[in-house]
This record gives C-alpha cells, structure tokens and sequence, in this order.
C-alpha cells in the first residue's frame, strides 16, 4: 500500500499574478489605488485650482496701473468691507435667507400631504409634479418668469381683473421689496428663486416627514395633546432635519446664482455677478478671489449649525 | 582678403538689428501664398454668419468655395474674453474692439498688416483708416471691420413732438411729453464704460469741469460723473444687460427711453412698435471693431484673403444689415438688398463726427495732464452706483 500522492500543478508565474496576489494580501493597497485618480482629480483639479483662485486674494491690485501685485496683504480682504461691497454680501445673504424660508413654507404642506395622505398613484403624480420643472430649462424658466412678473404681465393682469391691482401698487410702493414692476424688484426675484429650488427643499421634507414613526403621531394624539401640539412637539422637531437638508440646497444655489439677477431683480449685484464682472472685465482677480472666500464661508458656517440639527441623516 | 572680412559683419549686424527690433517687424508679411486651407477666427456672436442662423445672411460660404480656406469661428462675449484667448494662442484673426485692439497691440500680440496685400484696404472708409484704436505710429494693425453707435431709443407714443433732443430725459428726473415723470420708465446700460456716457453729458452741461474726452477723466471730473449716475440711478427701472430682455422691457415693461444699440431698433421697429431711436446734441458713445491678425497665426495667408474678402461690399453691408452695425466701407451702402437704401443711414453712418468710440480709460491719459481714473475703478465704482451707493 502507498500512499496517494495529489500531483497539484505548479502555480503559474507571472508579473500579473504576482500583482494579483500583492493586492489580494494587502487589500489597503488595492483601495488607494482605486481611489488615486478620482482623489487625484478632486485635490488637483478641482481643489487645487480653486485653492490658487481664492489664494490670489491676498494680493492686490496697484492703484496707478491696475496690474496684479504679487505681494501678501490684507488690503484686498479688507476691501470687502467697504460699504458697496458689503453691501453685496448682505444683499445676497438676505435674498437668499428669504427664498429659503419661502420654501419651507411653501414646500411644508405640499410634502406632508405627500408624505402622510397620498396614495400610491397619487404619490407617483406628485414626484412626477415635482420633478417635472427640472426638466426643461433653467433660461427658459426663467424668462417665462421675467413676462408673468412684466409690469403688462399676466401677474399685474390678473391682479386688476381680480380687484387687486391697488394691493399689487401698494405692495410695489413699499421700500425694499418694490420697485417699478415686480420683475425689477426684490419680490420678483425672491418669487423667481423660490419657483426654481422648491423642488430641493419638498424632496428632502417628504423623505423627513415619511421617517415620522405614525404611532408617535397615535401616542401623542392618545394622551390628549391637541393636532397643534402634535404638531408643534412630534412633527416638526422629527422633520427638522429635512427641512435644513432643504436649506442647505436653497441657500446655496441662491447664494451661488448669477443668472436670475441679471434678468430679473433691482440690477443691484449679487456676489455671483460681482466675482463675475471682478475677474472678467475689471480683471480684478484678486478682489474677485476675496468675494469668492465669502460664499464658503457662509456655507461653511451653515452646515456647521445644520450638522448640530442632525440634518445629514436624512439625506 | 581684408576687405571681405570687413564686410562680413554686416550680414550678422543686419541679422542681429532684426532680431532686437523685431516686434516692429515682426510678421508684416511682403507676400501672399497659397491658401493653407482653413483660418481660425475669434469673433462677437453675429459677426461671422454662414446662413445657419438664416440662409440669406451667409458670407463664408462662398469664401471657403472661393479660397479653399476653412472658416473656423471662435466666438467670445466680452473684449476680455477676447483677449485671454488671443494670449492663448491658435488663432489666426480677431475682430476686436476698441478696448480689446490697443491692449492687444501692447501685449504684442497682433502683428503689423501690410496694406499692399489687401487691395480693397483702398475702399475703407477714409475715417477709419488710421484710426487710433488699429494704428500705433502709423503702423496698421489690422482691417476695420464694423462700427456702430449707442443711440437713445424712445417711443414715439411718449415723445409725441419728436425726438428728444438730449440725453437729460434718460438723466434726470422730469416730465416727459407724454404728462408722466420719466421715473421708472428709462433705463441705462448696466457695464461700467456707461460712466463715459455720464462723462459725455457732463462736457456738454457742465463745459466748467473741462472734460475733454469722456474715456479720460481726472478725478474730479470722474467723481461728478458718479454724482450724475446716483441720481440717475433713482429714475433708471432696470440697468439693461441683455439686448432681448431690454426688446422685452420696451414692449412688456413700459419703458420708453434709454441708450441702447441699433440692434435693438431695428427688432422693434420690425414688430411694428412705436419705437425710434435718436443721437442727441450731446452726441453718443460708440465702438468700432478691427479685424487683427495674431503675430503667431498659422495660417497668415488664409488670414489675409479673410482680411480681403471681409472689407468687399457685398459681406460688408449684408453684416451691417444682420447687426445693426455701420459699414467701414462706403461702397457697401448702395445696392444692398439686405441692407436696403436707407440701412447705413438709419445705423448712424452720418453721425461719424458726433461719436466717441469706446476706448478703456487708462491712468496715463492724452487730454489730462494730472492722469485719468483707470477703469479697474470705474468697474468697482459702477458696481456701487447699481447698489444704491
């Protein structure tokens, strides 16, 4: 009797199965060299040039003949708080905490009423609803706006056909918010804004305000706490997190915009524009490097609150 | 052989002299060649048709047919845009502005045209032909291509006793004819060269200030031209940006008067709106637009046959009819079917005289001994007149 002997093949070599069996072992290699191109793209690409953008703005302009100075100073960051340009940063800010809160507003009912009574066909036709300004132009949108908000638009129309035109004259009258015609006022273009992003904010309350545990809402409603209190206590605390992921997206497409203010608005800039006219006609690059530091800041600044919300759950 | 030797050196002085003064030299070209078979154009929207836009305004088609050289065309929105793409480099022509040309001419950038080569040079306009904004010490450095002027446009309804006779109705806050305050019903051009337009006025009204050109203002001068503009800015609707939305404005908005471009016009006035446009006493800010050849362009033959072939009537008045624009020559005025008989006049080729064309204000300028504001300020202080500052 003897022993059976396994005649196993010889392992194949080659430089493709050595790598193979290099990356099966260290798994940690295989990762990093999966990740190296797109890192590679978002740290050099995409960072990297956006950090040399912003880091011009520590050099200044020289006042006699407007060529770059390449040396260290504050005196460009400083510039924007002269009164124009603080101006611009208040002004954006302020539109874009508007457009906000008028979303919620208005994206509040709509999702709740997705959220808790649609059927399945009707919550079909709601995505579809919702979705569908996505889908066609953002210019043509746009312009479609800049003629209902026309002063002989179908907005003033209707207002006088329904008795409201001394409303809408009054309403124009105001300062601030009016102007000469809604499509050259505050108003016009916090209506614009809030028509293109609303999609943004209803999404994320609807998922926020599915994630509401319905026995919650029973239990509450059990121990005697009126709809209001519900509501106030149980159902908008849980959906609080959505409605801030919803800011995050209004907030920061209005703060970013440059398009909408320069069809519709008060022709008053906003900082999207001013990085815009800085760098290309003025050839400001640094100044237009020290307004770009100014949206992420205030992002930054955003999502620091929003994070303590618990809003990055939700999405 | 002492005297070969002596002359030897010449050649190499000769070699060495073109070498240091070679910029002046640089590509004037003595000569055309054959075609090398396509020329790259950085152009504004509109310049440049081949009939895709619509059939009957087409001028490259029968260039390429005729030459053999394929019409590339780059276009670009702004002067800044076309410079940065001139110092990028592989292009063979741009028709830049009186802002862009003189920037492009210092960099170095465009080269010297020799006239000889484009025989129809003979048929430009004789006050465009050494037009400071293309020639530097009698140098050419390019083809005029088109002008045109900003006009006041008005509504005839509004301004039932005809033309405003100055620019005060866009400026100041008054009555207009038709009963109604001007406030809300004018607009003005939302870029800083706009300033000069204040500028323009101010020379008229205010002759004790001494501005001598509106691109060149010291800065007293300057600092009453931004007084002018805040005030203006409590009357202006809307400071206008797009040629189609201010269309819009005229016809949805109510707004009867404002500096615009013939372009504009001219739409109107197809659409049978009650609108007409004007040059006041003041006269009007303008541009006129060069066509230039890059010191590095590949393809410099094809480029002078383009140079050539853009100044021939036929090109000249169909772009005049399909831009609003004035011809840079004459001849393109008669016989135009696009154009029509009247075409040239209706887009300001008689108001020559009474147009300041668009130069970028620089520190160092001609009129002013004490220096002028140089415009990276106009851009900063145009930005704050439209913030209400």
């Amino acid at each position: 009797m003897s022993l059976a002997t396994f005649e196993l093949p010889e392992p194949r070599e080659g430089a493709l199965r050595r790598l193979s069996d290099v990356l099966t072992r260290h798994t940690r290699l295989l990762t990093l060299l999966l990740l190296v191109p797109p890192l590679l793209w978002l740290g050099l690409v995409y960072l990297g040039s956006l950090f040399v953008f912003l880091g011009q703005s520590i050099f200044s302009i020289d006042e006699f003949s407007g060529t770059i100075v390449r040396e260290p100073t504050t005196a460009t960051l400083l510039e924007l708080f002269r009164p124009a340009n603080y101006d611009i940063v208040l002004r954006t800010v302020g539109i874009a905490t508007a457009v906000t809160l008028l979303c919620a507003l208005i994206a509040f009912p709509i999702a709740y009423y997705a959220a808790r009574y649609a059927g399945p066909k009707v919550k079909a036709a709601f995505y579809l609803a919702v979705m569908m300004p996505l889908w066609s132009s953002y210019l043509v949108k746009v312009y479609g706006w800049k003629l209902l908000l026309a002063k002989e638009g179908a907005i003033g129309w209707f207002a006088d056909r329904l008795g409201l035109g001394g409303a809408l004259e009054a309403w124009l009258d105001l300062p601030l918010v009016g102007g000469p015609s809604l499509s050259v006022s505050y108003t016009g273009m916090v209506l614009t804004f809030t028509y293109l992003w609303l999609p943004f904010m209803i999404l994320p309350v609807q998922a926020a305000l599915e994630r509401v545990p319905p026995h919650l809402i029973e239990a509450a409603g059990d121990l005697g706490a009126s709809p209001g209190l519900v509501f106030r206590t149980v159902i908008l605390p849980l959906a609080m997190p959505g409605v801030v992921a919803g800011a995050i997206f209004t907030f920061s497409l209005t703060l970013g915009d440059y398009i909408v203010p320069q069809i519709i608005g008060t022709s008053a800039l906003v900082l999207g524009q001013a990085v815009y006219t800085l760098q290309g006609t003025a050839g400001n690059i640094p100044l237009a490097a020290a307004f770009s530091l100014v949206p992420i800041l205030v992002m930054a600044v955003f999502l620091t609150v929003a994070k303590r919300t618990g809003a990055f759950d939700a999405l | 052989m002492p005297t070969i030797a002596r002359y030897l050196h010449l050649p190499a002085l000769v070699a060495c002299a073109s070498l240091t003064l070679q910029p002046a030299f640089a590509a004037e070209m003595k000569a055309l060649g054959k075609g090398e078979g396509q020329v790259d154009i950085v152009a504004w929207p509109g310049y440049i048709e081949r009939g895709e836009t619509d059939k009957a305004y087409d001028w490259v088609s029968a260039f390429e047919k005729k030459t053999g050289c394929k019409v590339n065309v780059k276009t670009a929105g702004t002067s800044d845009e076309m410079v940065a793409l001139m110092n990028e480099g592989g292009f063979d022509l741009v028709t830049a502005s009186g802002d862009a040309s003189l920037r492009l001419i210092a960099g170095k950038k465009v080269a010297p045209i020799n006239t000889k080569l484009i025989p129809s040079w003979s048929t430009v306009d004789e006050r465009l032909q050494s037009s400071p904004w293309h020639t530097v010490n009698g140098t050419h450095y390019g083809v005029p291509y088109q002008w045109g002027s900003n006009v006041l446009m008005y509504n005839t309804e509004t301004f039932k006793d005809g033309a405003p006779k100055s620019w005060n109705v866009v400026f100041e806050e008054q009555t207009l004819p038709d009963g109604k305050s001007n406030k809300g019903r004018v607009q003005a051009f939302d870029g800083p060269i706009y300033i000069a337009d204040a500028g323009l006025y101010l020379m008229a009204h205010k002759p004790e200030l001494g501005i001598k050109d509106p691109y060149e203002l010291t800065e007293d001068q300057y600092k009453a031209a931004l007084d002018l503009l805040r005030a203006q800015r409590k009357i202006v609707q809307r400071y206008w940006h797009d040629a189609m939305i201010q269309v819009d404005d005229f016809t949805n908005e109510g707004v009867v008067a404002s500096s615009s471009w013939p372009f504009q016009v001219n739409l109107l006035v197809s659409q049978k709106k009650p609108i007409a446009s004007t040059i006041p006493q003041e006269g009007a800010t303008g541009w006129a637009d060069t066509t230039m050849m890059h010191v590095d362009a590949k393809h410099p033959n094809c480029a002078y046959m383009w140079m050539e072939h853009s100044l021939s009537p036929k090109v000249q008045g169909d772009l005049a009819s399909w831009f609003g624009s004035v011809p840079s020559v004459p001849a393109a005025c008669k016989g135009n079917e696009l154009l029509g008989a009247e075409g040239c006049k209706t887009n300001g080729m008689e108001d020559f005289e009474k147009i300041h064309f668009w130069r970028t204000p620089v520190a160092k300028c001609a009129s002013q001994a004490a220096g002028c504001v140089p415009y990276y300020r106009w851009v900063s202080d145009y930005i704050a007149v439209l913030g209400g500052r």
